[in-house]
C-alpha cells in the first residue's frame, strides 16, 4: 500500500520507504528524512527572483539578498523532479520538515480500507479531484522504454 | 460565575503550585488581603496565557441539564449568525475607520465567562480567539468592584492587546446580557479603529521603541454606562489620538451594531427561554472543540517543521527566527514555538502571546477548517507551547505597535505546515495550498486634510494580498488579507475625497512578482502615491521581507520575491506632468531605472518606513506581495506560461530560464517538441548540479551563522532551547547564546547613532591621513 504524501512522494507502507511518484527513486527509510535520499543545489536567490529595479543603482530590488537568504533545491536524483524549495539563511541547516508514524499511518489506512492512491485528493470542490497514484505504474505500462529524465510532461 | 485564579485550572502553562499549601481559610485571607491592596490591575497571566475554553459553571450544567434538542440549537446559531452578519453590516457601512469599511471587523456572541460562540461569517476570524480575554478581565475584576460593576446597558472599550486584542488598532465595545440579575451571555463589536495615538499616526508604529509609543493603553474600561456614553471617558479617548471624530462616530456605530444583535438576543431569549440560549451557547463551544480533536485525529500522527525567517525590526535588517514544530499524536495537536527569537525591547515587532495564538486560530478557521463556526472552541484543545519574553510571546515591557510582524508568522506557521499535515488525509476539509501572502505591504499615512482634519490610517490595498497557488490551479492575485477572507481594497476616487493623496499607479501588476510553480502564486500589485493639496502630510511603511523573502513555495514550488521601498524626493510630478503630461507614464520600474525627473533623489530602502514628510508630488512607491507557487515549475503547462508571457505578467527570461518553455515571438505559440527537449536537459542538469544530500550539508551547514548577519533564533533545529543572539553592549555588536532567559535583554541601538559614529571615525581617519589638525570637543 502506498500512500501519497506530498505532490511527489510516496510512501511504501509495505517497504517503508519514501518513493518518488514520478520514477519510483527510492529516498530511504520512511521514517526518517526524506531529504536525505535528495540532490541539493544552493542557489543564489536572484536567479529565481530578477530585480526589477537596477541592482547597479539600488540595494533593494525586488531580488533577495545572498548573503540574507539562500534558496536550497531538493532534486529526485533519478528524474530530476524539483521536490522541495527551502528558503534559507546561509550555512543553516536544512529543515527536516516531516516526520511520521509508521505504524500509526499504516493503522488508520488499515481502519479506512481504501486505496490511498485512489481516494486522496486535493479537498472539496469538482476541480480538486485527482489522480495522484504513482506515475511510474502508469508510465511503465505505457512505455517500457522511457527514460525517467525524458518523462518532463508526466501528467 | 465569576473567574479567580482558583477556579481557574489550566491545562498548560506555569502553574503556581505554592496556592496548594495553603488552606481554604488561609486562601481567602490571602485573597482578601491582595483585593485590598492591588496597586495595579494590570494584564493578568492566569486570563491571558490561556486559550483554552472555560469549564461548564454551575448554571451552564443546569441549563444544559434541562435537555438539548439539536435542531433548536442549530435555529438559535442561525439566527445569531444572521444577526452577527447585520450588524457587520452597520459597521462596515457606517463605520467611519477606512478599516470598518473594508472589512477589519467583527461582530460576535459570547458565553458568559468569554468565549466566542459565534462570529459573523464575514470579517476577522482571528477575533475569535482573543476577545474572551478582556471579558475574563472585567468578569473577574470589575463585576464585583463597587466602583464599577457590570449592569444592564453598559459597555465596555479597550484596545490594548496586553489585555487581548488582534493588536492595538482595533478597539472593542463588549456589552454584557444580563437576565434576573445574573450575566448569561455577551456581545460585542470589535473593529480595525487605525489611528489610536501611538507616536506615528495609523496605529500600527513601525516606529515604536517603548510600550508607550505604542500609542492608546485602555485596559477595559465601562465607556458607556446604562445605555449611555460617558463623555468625560469619552473626552479622554478623543483627547488621546489624533483622530476625535473617528473615536466618537465608531463608538456610537459599534454601540448600534450590538443593539441590534441584542435585540436578536432579546426575541430568541423569549422565544426559547433563557436556559435555552445559554445551553445552545455553551453546547456550540464544546462541541467545536469536540469536532477539532476528532479532525486532528483523522491527521497522521507525526511532526511537521516550518521555520520562518524575518530580515527587518522595521527600523533596520536583521534575521530573526520563527520556529514552529507541530507534532500529532491521536487527538492531541501540539504547537511548539521553542527556539524563536528573543524579543527585541526597543522595536516594535515583537507580538503578545495572544495576539500570535489568534492568528494560529485564523489559520484553523480559515484556512483548515472553514466550515466550522467561529469559536473559541477551535484553537482551545490545540497545545501551544512557547517561550515568553520571545518576539512571539512578548513582556510586558516590550513594544508591539507592530505586532502584526510576529503574529502573521503564527498563521503562516499553520498554514503554510497544514499542506503537509493533511495532504495524506482522504477527508480533507479545504483545498491543498500553497502560503499566502503574510505582509502588511501597504501606505500608512497622517496630516491634515484637504477638509482640514487630522486624521490617521492606512490604505485598503493590505487586503490585496497575493493568494497561494492551489495544487490544481494559479493562486488568484491581490484576493484578500490572510486575517479575512472577504475584504475589499475599497474605492481609491471614495478615498481621495478624504485625503490628501492620489494613487498615482494602483493596482498594476508587476512582471515577476510571483511565486513561480507548476501553478503559480496569485500576483501582488504596484501602488505609487503622491500628496497634494496639504499643509502638512507623511507617508510610512510596516513590512519585513526586502531581503528575505516572506512565503516560500511548496513542494517544490518557489516563494515570492522580495519588496523594496522606493522613493523620488525632491520632484513635484504634479507639475512635471503638468508640463509634459507624457511623464505620467509612471511604473516603479521605469521611474527608478531611468531616472527621468531632472534633479530628484531617487532612493531605495527597506519597506519599514518611519513617518516620512512627504512634500507635495515626492513620489513613494512599493508593491504588493505574491502568494507562494506550488509543485515543479518545469510541470508548468506551457500554455500558462505563454499566456503569462503574452500578458507581461512574466518575462521571456523567466519563461525560458525558469520554466523552459521554447515559444514562437510574436505569436507565442508553443513549440512542443523544443519544449519537452530543453525541460528534459534542464533534469538532467539538475542532476548534474546536485550534491548528495550528506555531502550537501557537509559543505553547505556551519555552526552558527554568519559573522556579520544580526541572527536572532536557534540554528537548525536540534537545539532549539538554546538561542543566538546579536547584543549591543556598546556601539559593535557582539553574538550571544544560551538559554532564552539566559540571555542579556537586546535593545538595538540607534541606526542614526551608528551611522554618526562611523561617519565620524572616517573623518578622523581623513584628518590622520591628510595631517589635518582638528579640536573634537563633545
Amino acid at each position: 500500500m502506498r500512500v501519497p504524501m506530498t505532490e511527489y512522494l510516496l510512501i511504501d507502507l509495505d517497504t517503508e520507504r519514501w518513493i518518488c511518484r514520478v520514477c519510483a527513486h527510492d529516498f530511504g527509510d520512511a521514517r526518517g528524512n526524506y531529504k536525505e535520499g535528495t540532490l541539493v543545489y544552493d542557489r543564489d536567490p536572484r536567479e529565481i527572483h530578477p530585480p526589477v529595479i537596477d541592482p547597479e543603482k539600488y540595494e533593494f530590488t525586488f531580488s533577495p539578498d545572498p548573503t540574507f537568504c539562500r534558496i536550497l533545491e531538493f532534486y529526485c536524483p533519478t528524474c530530476g523532479t524539483q521536490i522541495e524549495a527551502e528558503y534559507l539563511p546561509p550555512g543553516h541547516p536544512p529543515t527536516v520538515d516531516m516526520l511520521w508514524d509508521i505504524d500509526s499511518l499504516r493503522e488508520k489506512w488499515e481502519a479506512h480500507g481504501g486505496n490511498p492512491e485512489e481516494v486522496v485528493n486535493y479537498g472539496p470542490g469538482e476541480n480538486a479531484e485527482t489522480d495522484l497514484s504513482a506515475r511510474f505504474d502508469s508510465v511503465s505500462a505505457h512505455s517500457h522504454s522511457h527514460s525517467h529524465a525524458d518523462h518532463t510532461e508526466g501528467h | 460565575m465569576t473567574l479567580t485564579t482558583d477556579e481557574f485550572v489550566p491545562t498548560s502553562g506555569n502553574d503556581d503550585d505554592a496556592t496548594q499549601l495553603l488552606t481554604d481559610q488561609e486562601q481567602q485571607w490571602v485573597d482578601k488581603f491582595m483585593d485590598e491592596t492591588t496597586l495595579f490591575l494590570g494584564p493578568d497571566p492566569a486570563i491571558m496565557r490561556h486559550h483554552e475554553i472555560m469549564p461548564r459553571t454551575a448554571y451552564e450544567e443546569e441549563c444544559i441539564a434541562q435537555g438539548i434538542d439539536p435542531l433548536e440549537i442549530d435555529r438559535i446559531r442561525k439566527r445569531l449568525a444572521g444577526a452577527l452578519d447585520e450588524a457587520f453590516e452597520m459597521c462596515e457601512s457606517m463605520g467611519a475607520a477606512p478599516g470598518a469599511k473594508w472589512a477589519d471587523l467583527s461582530c460576535a456572541v459570547y458565553t458568559a465567562e468569554g468565549d466566542v460562540t459565534y462570529l459573523s461569517n464575514r470579517g476577522v476570524i482571528a477575533f475569535s480567539a482573543v476577545l474572551h480575554h478582556p471579558i475574563r478581565y472585567i468578569m473577574k475584576n470589575w463585576k464585583d468592584e463597587p466602583t464599577v460593576g457590570i449592569n444592564e446597558g453598559d459597555g465596555f472599550f479597550h484596545n490594548d492587546s496586553r489585555f487581548g486584542m488582534v493588536h492595538n488598532t482595533d478597539q472593542s465595545m463588549l456589552v454584557p446580557v444580563i437576565r434576573g440579575g445574573i450575566i448569561i451571555a455577551w456581545v460585542g463589536a470589535t473593529i480595525h479603529e487605525g489611528e489610536n495615538g501611538a507616536c506615528e499616526p495609523g496605529g500600527m508604529p513601525s516606529g515604536s521603541e517603548t510600550p508607550f509609543d505604542d500609542g492608546l493603553r485602555a485596559s477595559p474600561i465601562k465607556i458607556v454606562e446604562r445605555g449611555h456614553l460617558r463623555r468625560d471617558l469619552l473626552t479622554f479617548l478623543q483627547h488621546s489620538t489624533r483622530d476625535p471624530k473617528l473615536m466618537l462616530a465608531d463608538i456610537k456605530v459599534k454601540m448600534g451594531a450590538v443593539k441590534r444583535i441584542m435585540d436578536t438576543v432579546d426575541r430568541l431569549i423569549d422565544e426559547v427561554g433563557q436556559e435555552t440560549f445559554v445551553a445552545s451557547l455553551r453546547v456550540t463551544v464544546e462541541d467545536v472543540e469536540t469536532e477539532v480533536r476528532r479532525r486532528i485525529g483523522e491527521l497522521p500522527d507525526g511532526t511537521v517543521t516550518f521555520n520562518q525567517f524575518v530580515d527587518s525590526t522595521l527600523k533596520e535588517n536583521i534575521l530573526i527566527k520563527f520556529a514552529c514544530k507541530i507534532t500529532i499524536k491521536g487527538e492531541r495537536m501540539i504547537v511548539d514555538l521553542t527556539g524563536t527569537g528573543p524579543e527585541i525591547l526597543n522595536r516594535a515587532i515583537n507580538s503578545p502571546l495572544a495576539s500570535t495564538k489568534s492568528f494560529m486560530a485564523q489559520a484553523i478557521l480559515s484556512y483548515w477548517w472553514p466550515d466550522l463556526p467561529r469559536s473559541t472552541g477551535a484553537l482551545s484543545p490545540i497545545e501551544v507551547i512557547t517561550e515568553e519574553h520571545s518576539w512571539a510571546d512578548a513582556g510586558y515591557d516590550a513594544p508591539v505597535g507592530q505586532s502584526l510582524q510576529a503574529s502573521f508568522r503564527g498563521f503562516s506557521a499553520l498554514q503554510t505546515a497544514f499542506a503537509k499535515m493533511q495532504f495524506s488525509s482522504p477527508q480533507k476539509y479545504s483545498n491543498v495550498v500553497a502560503p499566502w501572502f503574510n505582509q502588511i505591504n501597504d501606505f500608512l499615512w497622517g496630516g491634515t486634510t484637504q477638509n482640514g482634519e487630522q486624521v490617521g490610517n492606512l490604505c485598503a490595498d493590505l487586503n490585496g494580498m497575493g493568494g497561494g497557488a492551489k495544487a490544481f490551479r494559479d493562486g488568484e492575485d491581490a484576493v484578500a488579507p490572510l486575517f479575512c477572507a472577504m475584504a475589499d481594497i475599497g474605492e481609491q476616487e471614495v478615498m481621495e475625497e478624504e485625503v490628501p493623496f492620489l494613487q498615482l499607479v494602483s493596482k498594476r501588476l508587476v512582471r515577476d512578482n510571483q511565486g513561480f510553480g507548476k501553478f503559480r502564486g496569485g500576483m501582488g500589485y504596484e501602488m505609487i502615491v503622491a500628496s497634494r493639496g496639504t499643509p502638512s502630510w507623511g507617508f510610512m511603511t510596516v513590512t519585513s521581507g526586502s531581503k528575505f523573502s516572506s512565503v516560500p513555495g511548496m513542494f517544490g514550488g518557489y516563494g515570492c520575491p522580495v519588496y523594496p521601498l522606493a522613493m523620488v524626493k525632491n520632484v513635484n510630478i504634479y507639475d512635471i506632468i503638468q508640463k509634459d503630461p507624457s511623464q505620467f507614464n509612471l511604473s516603479m520600474e521605469r521611474v527608478m531605472n531611468e531616472q527621468p525627473f531632472e534633479g530628484g533623489d531617487y532612493q531605495s530602502a527597506h519597506m519599514g518606513l518611519q513617518f516620512d514628510v512627504a512634500k507635495e508630488g515626492e513620489l513613494y512607491m512599493i508593491a504588493q506581495g505574491a502568494g507562494g507557487g506550488y509543485g515543479d515549475v518545469l510541470e508548468r503547462d506551457p500554455e500558462l506560461v505563454v499566456t503569462d508571457l503574452e500578458l507581461d505578467r512574466i518575462s521571456a527570461h523567466t519563461a525560458s530560464t525558469m520554466y523552459g518553455v521554447v515559444w514562437e515571438p510574436g505569436t507565442y505559440v508553443v513549440h512542443e517538441d523544443q519544449t519537452v527537449a530543453l525541460r528534459a536537459q534542464m533534469r538532467r542538469d539538475r542532476i548534474s548540479r546536485g550534491t548528495p544530500y550528506k555531502e550537501f550539508v557537509k559543505n553547505f551547514v556551519k555552526e552558527e551563522p554568519p559573522a556579520d548577519l544580526l541572527y536572532f533564533g536557534s540554528w537548525g533545529q536540534d537545539d532549539d532551547e538554546n538561542l543566538i543572539a546579536t547584543h549591543w553592549g556598546g556601539l559593535e555588536p557582539e553574538r550571544v547564546k544560551g538559554r532564552l532567559e539566559d540571555l542579556p535583554l537586546i535593545m538595538v541601538p540607534d541606526r542614526r547613532v551608528l551611522k554618526i559614529s562611523k561617519l565620524e571615525a572616517r573623518v578622523r581617519e581623513l584628518e590622520e591621513k591628510y595631517g589635518e589638525v582638528v579640536e573634537h570637543k563633545s
